[in-house]
């Protein structure tokens, strides 16, 4: 049995994860801006078989609430067990551009919101010894392209913070585990074209459960996305700037 | 567009813009005509809007409310048969009514008025739904029952997703004592001998179905594999087999031609030596055995197939079957599956539903252009003579005048189509001259 909280509860790759959980009876306190969208959610958890729902609306990026969330999902969970962060947006990138305050609010949304939670959650699981901690980052963070390097900036200081996190909290027991999807068919996507290389919400899902079961550190979701970033990796800086990707 | 939106037969072939509806307060999409679409798993041209938009349910994928004492279920319209049976099974409840896939979803289901293998015993999936929410174009919503708006549930049900869309959907659910299946299967030689094996199992099976051989021709014409069964109920537990078996690309071309056909009919017909075998099985490879294969849609080939199937009245049953059979035979152009079953006569709840008393046959044909269809066009009039009719969630090659005939209530069905919906299988059926 774990206790789970949910940020960015709505979305659809967390939605199809605590579908997963549900079904093992786990507890999980769902925090969204939206109430309608999570009371849908809520009912369909019970029937999956949740032993307890509760739902949290909140705006992420608020972070001075983020002390009396954790507070209060202790409280009605009794204990917390795991966060998982799934909550983030697309930017416009060519308005990120164009404006600091767009890419500011971005980064705030995708990486500081998240630092901001995550500082107060180390410190709680680190004296506790133990804890969960799976976060959503991207394969965009892996290397700065021009067609949406603020997101990818965002997600590079996301995952640099994990992995700096996760080598404070290994002696205390905490688990950190960096997500790195590929593309994936959700609504934030809607817009795009589908190829070949992208994965369904259910699939990329799939992929989260098991990274956190198996303790691993780092998933790239599909796993074939480890070896296009290492190739995209390894592109010498003098090659790389004049590719238009 | 993605391909998604494409009808399981794919043909016709026509990408279509697809707008995913996810929550149930979601507004339809406005200034537009759409067709309302589940998983696509219809064959033909039903669940394709040739001039509009579709309306996806996939997302729309969330329980609502499940009381397990009582066996009844409530969800969102695009939740599959399978995310059902994965819930509901291991406590012991089961679909009253299910198709040859699981993977279709509630509200294609009920859009459909489907059937399954215990019509004979059960009637239509419409018989088992207790309500349902539809959402007109005007954004008005309406819960309809057999009680209230008894009007609208009567034109959904079998509605072919005309009436509004489909938000969701309560059930009645079936007892069952485990996931086993009971099953007898038996090799018979002709056509009277199959409706000698169904009349005599009518009582004691709940489910009868046929396998049909239909290369063979003459006395043997109609020859086959007759399987009858009922759920286990002592406690066995067998396991059930994972899906292996993919078709990942598209072949060049249709892996079904008179060469494999003829293998593979000689071979599944003589895969079994006795005449009898018995087994106890999972419920998925006897309900869901095309499942078992990922897109098996693919082996047609890209110019995709036409399904066929059709109902004949009893009284010239046998008689329709077997020219059915034999015109089939004469052109050399085999089903890989051609299934064979006998409806019962319980009332099927919807204005447009097919199943009626009689006995269906269920066929697929490779499309290979105008061979392809002049053959269906000889099986319609067989049909058509025969008192019968086809089903539209697997048709792209009815006429219009037969249509009208097989379902003389469309004239009071359309007055609750909404003014916003059209489909290609509407507009096929409704605009062609008489």
């Amino acid at each position: 049995m774990k206790n789970w909280l949910i940020l960015g509860a709505t979305s659809a790759i967390a939605d199809e994860v605590m579908r997963l959980w549900a079904g093992r009876g786990y507890k999980l306190f769902l925090v969204a801006r939206n109430q309608d969208k999570m009371d849908m959610i809520k009912a369909d958890l019970s029937v999956r078989g949740a032993s307890q729902v509760e739902t949290y609306v909140l705006d992420a990026n608020e972070t001075t609430k983020h002390i009396s969330l954790l507070d209060e999902a202790d409280k009605r969970l009794g204990h917390i067990d795991g966060v998982f962060i799934a909550h983030g947006t697309l930017p416009d990138q060519k308005a990120c551009e164009k404006s600091y305050d767009v890419a500011y609010q971005e980064i705030h949304t995708n990486a500081l919101s998240v630092i901001s939670l995550l500082t107060e959650v180390a410190n709680r699981f680190e004296a506790r010894g133990h804890g969960d901690i799976a976060v959503i980052s991207s394969v965009a963070g892996d290397r700065g392209r021009q067609s949406n390097y603020v997101y990818g900036a965002a997600k590079a200081l996301l995952s640099t913070y994990l992995q700096g996190l996760r080598n404070r909290l290994t002696k205390s027991n905490v688990h950190v585990l960096t997500i790195k999807p590929g593309f994936v068919d959700s609504p934030m996507t809607a817009e795009f074209d589908k190829g070949a290389l992208w994965a369904s919400t259910e699939q990329v899902a799939t992929g989260i459960v098991s990274a956190v079961d198996k303790q691993r550190n780092e998933a790239y979701l599909p796993g074939f996305w480890w070896a296009i970033m290492f190739i995209i990796k390894h592109v010498p800086e003098f090659v790389f700037k004049k590719l238009s990707m | 567009m993605a391909k998604q939106y494409v009808s399981w037969g794919r043909y016709p072939y026509k990408q279509q813009k697809g707008f995913d509806f996810s929550w149930r307060d979601q507004a339809l999409p406005e200034n537009t005509n759409f067709l309302p679409q589940g998983n696509a798993r219809s064959y033909g041209d039903s669940c394709m809007n040739q001039n509009g938009v579709v309306v996806s349910s996939r997302k729309l994928n969330r329980f609502i409310h499940y009381d397990q004492k009582e066996g009844l279920i409530r969800c969102e319209a695009g939740v599959t048969l399978s995310q059902i049976l994965d819930l509901v099974e291991p406590h012991g409840w089961f679909l009253h009514v299910t198709p040859g896939t699981k993977f279709v979803t509630v509200g294609g289901a009920l859009a459909n008025d489907v059937h399954g293998k215990n019509h004979h015993v059960a009637g239509t999936f419409g018989c088992y739904v207790t309500q349902f929410e539809i959402m007109r174009s005007d954004g008005t919503r309406m819960i309809c029952s057999p009680s209230e708006n008894s009007d609208y549930f009567a034109a959904t049900v079998g509605g072919l997703g005309l009436t509004g869309f489909i938000v969701w959907v309560e059930l009645n659910l079936k007892k069952v004592e485990n996931s086993a299946v009971n099953v007898e299967n038996i090799k018979y030689n002709s056509l009277s001998e199959f409706f000698t094996l169904s009349e005599d199992s009518e009582e004691d099976y709940e489910y009868t179905v046929a396998w049909v051989d239909c290369l063979a021709k003459g006395e043997q014409a109609g020859r086959g594999h007759f399987s009858r069964a009922n759920h286990a109920k002592n406690q066995v537990k067998p396991s059930r087999p994972k899906m292996t078996l993919s078709v990942p690309i598209d072949p060049p071309l249709s892996m079904i031609n008179s060469l494999t056909l003829k293998a593979f009919n000689s071979l599944y017909y003589n895969r079994q030596r006795d005449e009898r075998a018995y087994s106890t099985v999972h419920y998925d490879p006897f309900f869901y055995p095309l499942d078992g294969i990922k897109n098996w849609n693919r082996v047609y080939g890209p110019k995709g197939f036409l399904q066929f199937q059709c109902v004949v009245s009893p009284e010239n049953s046998e008689a329709a079957i077997r020219e059915i059979l034999e015109r089939i035979s004469m052109a050399n152009k085999g089903s890989f599956l051609a299934v064979l079953k006998v409806f019962g006569d319980v009332p099927s709840p919807g204005l447009l539903s097919f199943p009626r008393p009689g006995a269906t046959l269920a066929l697929d044909f490779p499309y290979q252009g105008s061979k392809t269809l002049e053959l269906l066009d000889q099986l319609d009039n067989v049909v058509c003579q025969a008192n019968g009719a086809i089903y539209p969630a697997k048709d792209a090659h009815m006429s219009g005048s037969h249509f009208k005939q097989y379902y003389p209530k469309f004239e009071d069905f359309k007055q609750f189509i909404d003014p916003a919906i059209s489909s290609s299988f509407w507009s096929r059926v409704m605009e062609e001259k008489e």
